[in-house]
């Protein structure tokens, strides 16, 4: 006998809110193009990786695209966005392109930080786009002074801040929620609860597990909600709620998205499958994966068939394949730029600037 | 002759020894449990000792190395690791404030024998948020010691008498250094039957005539192939000196050596402002400024946050050739 799942029920509840209504097909069809896209750029960014076109860290997102795909396609022209170092697909959601960002992963003058802060690292202010962070819940205060910097500048705006599960425990976390409600601060933090921080799950890193992450706004009387990031569609319809409320209220919310990654924390995790079961691993990927479940809701709209969706990954494929040919044929920055960038007054050879030594080498 | 083992073996058995030796030291840090450590050092430890002993924490840095300094107040002795010790930043008011001064304003009532150890060092393209090399901020602050071994033996040694310390020392290793080998003798080998490397005690590791290259942590490693090339193909016979622990520092065996000299080149991975080599120019030349026969130089890293392009940030370390070049230079 035929059941509909939970998941199928909340999808329909969810496909009905007028903020996934208003869609067009032709918008529905560039959602999934977009988690597309983040997909195969990892999954590229992953063989060159392994083909030693890199260094450091790659924290790859594959199994979490439906949260940045999600929650940046409802955003506006004053609205924000900062994350931690898991941040390829923010950054492809927001526009920048597969060409700089895998040009920063190479270390190529190209990249979008020129080379300087590799994958961890990606910024671009010019798409509201603010880091990009490395140090755990670092970003966090700095999400509530975009919010703030909205507010001060009169705009109908906010600021989405990005965090791990994991990232929780910052104290710097919690002091930066304490002033987004006390200053009705526009900004909205979104935890990623993909299980597990590292090799640590929920359970053993955070006090009260059975209440979820987002409940610790309750201390500071802020609102939030938690959302099944594996529908794109509930991701799209919670977080324009959260949206409305910065825009109309100046009020921050806390939302906890809940998700998984499908790789390790990182290429260098090398207990990525002790710490987690097979089967969980293998469930996820099967069963609960956004870009197959939203493909196979758009399949059930009769938007998109089996022939329309390879097309999309083929389309993504070269994309992400052209990139690393650009990235490959970029120059390195040179040894001379190293102390470029440091401070805006010499780079602009100010009066500032000249006057005193900045560099000691 | 004695075995070959990792840097990070090495720590590893010095901690394992520690446990076995008081039962007050506690293992605490990020991973450190039950995923054997992010770099492998405390592999086994958990399994071994248990979960009283070694205990994985959150990512609270800030609350854990606090916590661990309010332990140590009771006579516990909280071995901290931080995963990088750029995530010391985190944590600075309790390392800075509480670790420091706490036995100062209290009129010595108090000693925080605290260790907080983990990895000090660039040249793995991990960018500025995880490259960072604190040793002179730290060293900085009456109240904290700072100890950067350059190789197993030391690390063994370093580790296991900072723990039996009983004010707060600031561990910092290296990534880079973990996977190489060193001779490391075994226990019934050694007079003492164990590896204690006091803390203030440098380290001649190659003895010459012609000038004194100075330095700490990975900093000596690559001054020691320097020191290979200034012989083979320049005639120069450079002496290496390792200060293993940066405060309490050995003054008398650096200016030793510079006596015998006449000329110095400081060598780190850190920046040079107010950097260790800073001080250490300034002690040599208040100290014994008519023995030296060209000012004292300094190599550090290029001044600037690390930078990720990982052939650049090759060039933004200390080379050996940068050190061959610069000891040519007053030679
Ligand atoms: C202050 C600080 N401590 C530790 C780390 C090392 N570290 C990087 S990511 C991570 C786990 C974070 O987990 P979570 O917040 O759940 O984010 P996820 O990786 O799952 O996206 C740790 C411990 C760090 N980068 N910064
Ligand atoms: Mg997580």
């Amino acid at each position: 006998m035929e059941t509909t799942t939970k998941e199928e029920e909340a999808n329909a509840v969810f496909a009905e809110d007028p903020i996934n209504k208003s869609l067009s097909n032709e918008d529905k069809i560039d959602l999934l193009r977009q988690m597309v896209r983040v997909r195969r750029f990892e999954q590229v960014a992953l063989t060159e990786y392994q083909n030693d076109k890199m260094g450091g860290f790659l924290h790859l997102y594959i199994g979490q695209e439906s949260v940045a795909c999600g929650t940046i396609s409802i955003l506006g022209d004053h609205d924000h966005v900062i994350t931690a170092y898991r941040d390829h697909g923010h950054a492809l959601c927001v526009g920048m392109t597969m060409n700089e960002c895998m040009a920063e992963l190479f270390g190529k003058r190209t990249g979008c930080s020129k080379g300087k802060g590799g994958s961890m690292h990606y910024f671009a202010p010019d798409k509201n786009y603010w880091g990009g962070h490395g140090i755990v819940a670092g970003q966090t205060p700095l999400g509530a002074g975009l919010a703030y910097g909205v507010k001060y500048l009169g705009q109908k705006g906010s600021c989405l801040c990005y965090l791990g599960d994991g990232a929780v425990n910052q104290g710097a976390f919690h002091e930066a929620l304490n002033l987004a409600q006390l200053w009705d601060l526009p900004v909205i933090y979104v935890i990623e609860n993909n299980g597990y921080s590292m090799g640590t799950s929920q359970e053993r890193s955070s006090a009260h597990p059975e209440a979820g992450l987002a409940h610790r706004a309750l201390g500071y009387n802020m609102a939030w909600d938690q959302i099944n990031g594996v529908d794109l569609y509930e991701v799209r319809a919670k977080t324009k709620k959260a949206l409305d409320r910065a825009h109309n209220e100046s009020k921050p919310t806390l939302l906890e998205i809940f998700t998984y990654r499908h790789k390790g924390h990182s290429i260098a995790d090398a207990n990525a499958d002790k710490y987690r079961t097979k089967e969980e691993i293998q469930r996820y990927m099967h069963e609960h994966d956004p870009i197959t479940n939203f493909k196979d809701t758009l399949s059930d709209e009769g938007l998109i068939d089996d022939a329309g969706y390879k097309a999309l990954v083929k389309e993504a494929t070269k994309e992400a394949n052209d990139a690393v040919k650009f990235a490959d044929e970029s120059p390195y920055p040179d040894v001379s730029e190293l102390t470029d960038d440091v401070y805006w007054e010499v780079d602009n050879n100010t009066e500032a600037g000249r006057t005193g030594r900045h560099f000691f080498h | 002759m004695a075995r070959l083992i990792e840097y990070r073996d090495a720590l590893r058995e010095g901690l394992d020894e520690e446990l076995a030796h008081d039962d007050n030291v506690v293992l605490i840090g990020e991973e450190v449990a039950q995923y054997n450590g992010a770099y492998k050092v405390t592999e086994g430890l958990w399994k071994k000792w248990g979960d009283k002993r070694v205990v994985d924490a959150p990512i609270s840095e800030a609350g854990f190395i606090g916590m661990g300094i309010g332990a140590s107040m009771l006579g516990i002795r909280p071995v901290m690791e931080l995963m990088f010790f750029s995530f010391a930043y985190v944590a600075f008011d309790q390392m800075m404030n509480n670790a420091a001064t706490c036995r100062y304003m209290s009129g010595g009532l108090i000693n925080v024998p605290i260790v907080v150890r983990g990895p000090a060092n660039g040249g793995t393209n991990v960018g500025a948020t995880h490259s960072h090399t604190p040793e002179n901020i730290f060293a900085n602050m009456p109240g904290l010691k700072v100890v950067s071994p350059s190789n197993a033996y030391d690390a063994k040694g370093l580790i296991k008498a900072s723990i039996r310390d009983n004010d707060p020392v600031y561990f910092m290793e290296s990534t880079v250094l973990y996977g190489q080998k060193w001779e490391v003798p075994e226990n019934d080998e050694l007079p003492d039957g164990e590896l204690l490397v006091p803390l203030g005690k440098a380290d001649v590791k190659k003895e010459g005539t012609d000038i004194s290259l100075i330095g700490h942590g990975r900093a000596v490693i690559t001054s020691l192939e320097a020191a290979k090339i200034l012989e083979q193909e320049h005639g120069i016979n450079a002496e290496v000196v390792d200060l293993r622990s940066i405060r309490p520092l050995d003054e008398d065996t650096i200016l030793d050596s510079v006596r015998k000299t006449h000329r110095a080149i400081y060598i780190e991975e850190n920046k040079p402002f107010c950097g260790v080599g800073a001080q250490i120019a300034s002690m040599i030349q208040e100290r014994i400024f008519d023995y030296l026969d060209a000012p004292v130089l300094r190599i550090t890293s290029v001044d600037s946050p690390a930078i990720y392009s990982p052939p650049v940030e090759k060039e933004q370390l200390p080379t050996v050739s940068d050190i061959v070049e610069k000891a040519l230079s007053i030679c």
